[in-house]
């Protein structure tokens, strides 16, 4: 998975039936110290983020489908979890 | 999944027959600030869209999802239109 911090949202109203409903945000991949690194991507949110708070994101289609729960929906991308902290020794 | 904007039409005559009247639209992909990101490419589409529009699309396996049951052999599809969006 990815760290990323919410940058955007994304107002769609044609779009595949399967992700009707669904929350999209634009989410900037950064490192773990905070730093933006490869492009902004779109993802699904499962777990009610918001813009400017980091967020877990996983970047595979099987694992962003679990998430958001409709077998067989379009998406490569979702927000998993929101980061508290990170802990490194 | 990413944003990106449809810059053309791919017309092909000879192709598997899983891509007979699936539409392929040639994509920029963008960044959150409306920028291109990385190398053009083409999708098929599921939604409708035309050159101009904003898109976001999606990558590997799942994009052949909105043309089930039909196995279309795609990596990349656009499933939705983007009306706006908003960046910090």
């Amino acid at each position: 998975m990815l760290i990323a911090r919410v940058v955007g949202t994304v107002v769609s109203t044609q779009k595949n039936p399967k992700i009707h409903g669904a929350k999209l945000l634009l989410v900037q991949p950064t490192t773990p110290s905070g730093q933006d690194t490869g492009t902004t991507l779109l993802a699904i949110d499962s777990v009610g983020a918001g813009v400017g708070e980091r967020v877990l994101v996983v970047v595979e289609g099987k694992g962003a489908v679990q998430a958001h729960g409709v077998p067989l929906t379009p998406i490569d991308a979702a927000i998993v979890g929101i980061i508290d902290h990170i802990d490194t020794p | 999944m990413q944003i990106a904007r449809v810059i053309g039409n791919v017309v092909t005559s000879a192709k598997d027959p899983g891509l007979d009247s699936r539409t392929l639209l040639l994509i920029q992909p963008l960044t959150a600030d409306g920028a291109a990101a990385g190398k053009p490419l083409v999708a098929s589409d599921s939604v409708g869209a035309g050159v101009g529009e904003h898109v976001f699309f999606v990558r590997g396996s799942e994009a052949a999802f909105p043309f089930q049951p039909r196995v279309v052999p795609t990596d990349a599809s656009i499933v939705g239109i983007i009306d706006h969006w908003h960046a910090d």
